[in-house]
């Protein structure tokens, strides 16, 4: 099949316009006759308009509704039409769009004002917030379930999780470690020589890599790796109602999905941030012995003596905390998603952004307590 | 009747598994025509090819004059305008309301003006069955039969001249299904379609097809009127059609 083409053909005898159309009018060439019959839209002095179809060899529905549109929107101008047509199909055509047409249907999607755009946004923070206090209370109660029951842990979830979330990571972990291990020792070595204070470089990686950054950049690396992917299985299973499905065999999904996430997260968490700690301190001796020609040797013995074990722990101690966060708000976005695609995605992210800010809170808190507590 | 869409020796292979072993059909202009077989047997396979979604290994698909081997990407674009499908899922896009669902392809590939724009969009909303305030919502605030009509509001809206339909049926509760079949029918009649039709439906089989395909063992066992493919002799079509001869009674 191909297509001919339309063509619009206008002439005017005194007072009467006369459109004759031939060849295919169908809606692939309706534009330009469109665009053409709209230049002739308003002609004065006219009081009869003649459509000519006789010539027409295709006609559609679309094209029915435009001729449809122009003769009604000339008769509300007072200018009489006619249509001529030789072909009873297109007659048949045109009766039935007409019978099914709606002349004033706009499908402008209801929209809020702006107060109520916040109203909604206010309710929905506050949703999230209450399902995010009852998800983290199931997930309690599941646990709790677990520590009278320890027979229905789920031993072997757990080891999958810690091999998917946890010792798949270890490469990326380690590798953006030991980057920044580099980038740390390099730039304060070029303002510790100018004070000739080369061998505090060990005080200050020691100290700010295992306090601080190791378990802080381990955190937003696995939130940006398992977080997203935790919201976005949870979310599909959902859709899928492959959760519906484990509720109604009596498999708990707190029992058999979020639980064994959480607690391979937190466990594996620590470990994470150990070799973290590694990898990062072997990036600041490889710098501080070729840019300040600090032996590993010396390197070692000076981390010894001035970076407290103390700082070491603390760097431990932040990891199933921040775990329990990723995890945990992972789960509950995958939990939130609902029936369309837009929303896996959608939930994805704000769970990457939620568990990288909550971990930053979090670690602004341990801040603050450890300062107050000394140590 | 001028023949619209002719497969002749279709060989389709996934990997190492044979799906279908040198069929040949033609479905002809202004029929409903229907893909049937058991589960596997490749009849949404086969619509998938005349759809331009899945290649085939060898063998010959004629679609509105248009060979489907080679075809160039400009004569598939041109192709796909003058078909519509209705998939199983539906497949509207959750991030569109029902009009914009039907409007997105009028906008990509006409300049119409946006009031006539409107009352096509009007028109398809109607034919199909729902209601003009249907159109504001989103797909996830549909019922599943609603959410079909939708579909099938969007599949129409090109004015094709053919119209693909992937279990249209199935999902739906007896009564919508019956309504959709009555909807199928009176479509074809207002807009002169050629549709193809992949169903398990019985109901939908004797009500709304024309002519019908069986495929079993990677061949056509049966092609023709419901009478003719009922007198074949084969084993799916004994038992599919014993619970359908049990229906009638």
């Amino acid at each position: 099949m191909n297509d001919n083409g339309a063509a619009l053909q206008v002439e005017t005898e005194e007072d009467t316009l006369v459109f004759t159309f031939s060849g295919d009018l169908i809606l692939g060439v309706l534009s330009q006759i469109e665009a053409q019959l709209h230049f002739h839209k308003s002609p004065p002095d006219i009081k009869t308009v003649i459509y000519n179809l006789e010539a027409v060899e295709r006609f559609d529905s679309a094209a029915a509704l435009m001729i449809l549109s122009q003769i009604r929107k000339m008769e509300g101008r007072g200018v009489e039409c006619t249509l001529l047509y030789k072909n009873d199909e297109f007659g048949r055509l045109l009766d039935m769009v007409k019978k099914h047409s709606h002349t004033n249907s706009t499908f402008m999607p209801v929209g809020d004002t702006p107060l109520e755009v916040l109203g909604k946004k206010i309710i929905q923070i506050l949703e999230t917030l209450i399902g995010f206090l009852s998800f983290f209370g199931q997930v309690v109660s599941a646990l709790s379930h677990y520590l009278f029951s320890p027979r229905s842990i789920r031993i072997k979830e757990i080891m999958f999780e810690m091999n998917e979330s946890a010792l798949k990571a270890l490469g990326i972990v380690s590798l953006t470690m030991f980057l920044v291990g580099i980038v740390i020792a390099y730039q304060s070595s070029v303002q510790l020589k100018i004070y000739g204070a080369n061998i505090f470089i060990v005080d200050m990686l020691g100290i700010s890599i295992l306090r601080e950054l190791a378990p802080m950049l381990t955190a937003i690396v696995v939130a940006g790796r398992s977080g997203s992917a935790y919201a976005a299985q949870i979310g599909v299973m959902k859709i899928t109602e492959e959760l519906d499905a484990m509720r109604t065999m009596g498999f708990d999904p707190y029992a058999f999905l979020v639980l064994p996430r959480i607690l391979a997260l937190m466990i594996m968490m620590p470990i994470l941030i150990f070799v973290a700690d590694m990898m990062g301190m072997i990036g600041g001796m490889l710098i501080a012995n070729l840019e300040l020609g600090l032996t590993p040797v010396l390197f070692l013995d000076r981390f010894a003596e001035v970076v407290d074990i103390r700082h070491f722990w603390i760097g431990m101690l932040k990891g199933p905390f921040f775990a329990l966060l990723i995890a945990s708000i992972g789960i509950f976005h995958g939990l939130m998603v609902k029936n369309d695609t837009q929303s896996i995605g959608m939930n994805t992210t704000k769970s990457v952004v939620q568990a990288i800010f909550a971990v930053i809170i979090c670690d602004a808190f341990f801040s603050i307590i450890f300062t107050n507590l000394g140590i | 009747m001028k023949p619209i869409i002719i497969a002749k020796d279709v060989v389709t292979r996934f990997d190492e598994k044979l799906v279908h072993d040198g069929l040949s059909l033609h479905i002809n202009e202004g029929e409903i025509y229907g893909l049937l077989g058991p589960s596997g047997c490749g009849k949404s396979t086969l619509m998938r090819e005349m759809i331009l979604l899945e290649s085939y290994e060898s063998g010959v698909i004629n679609v509105l004059d248009e060979n489907l081997n080679n075809i160039s990407a400009l004569a598939s674009q041109k192709l796909r305008k003058q078909f519509g499908v209705l998939f199983q899922s539906n497949a509207l896009f959750t991030s569109l309301s029902v009009a914009e669902n039907i409007a997105v392809a009028l906008k990509e590939y006409t300049s119409l003006s946006q009031s006539l724009i409107n009352e096509i969009v009007a028109f398809k909303i109607d034919i199909v069955g729902l209601k003009q305030e249907d159109g504001c919502l989103y797909p996830s605030q549909l019922s599943g039969g609603m959410r079909k009509k939708a579909a099938l509001a969007r599949a129409l809206v090109m004015d094709p001249r053919l119209l693909f339909l992937d279990e249209p049926t199935s999902g739906l509760d007896p009564i919508s299904a019956r309504e959709f079949d009555a909807l199928v029918l009176k479509l074809k009649e207002m807009l002169q379609l050629t549709i193809v039709m992949v169903s398990h439906d019985l109901n939908s089989i004797k009500t709304t097809l024309d002519r019908m395909a069986v495929i079993d063992h990677k061949k056509i066992v049966a092609e023709g009127t419901l009478e003719e493919v009922m007198a074949t002799d084969s084993p799916f079509i004994k038992t599919f059609f014993t619970t359908y001869s049990k229906h009638l009674r």
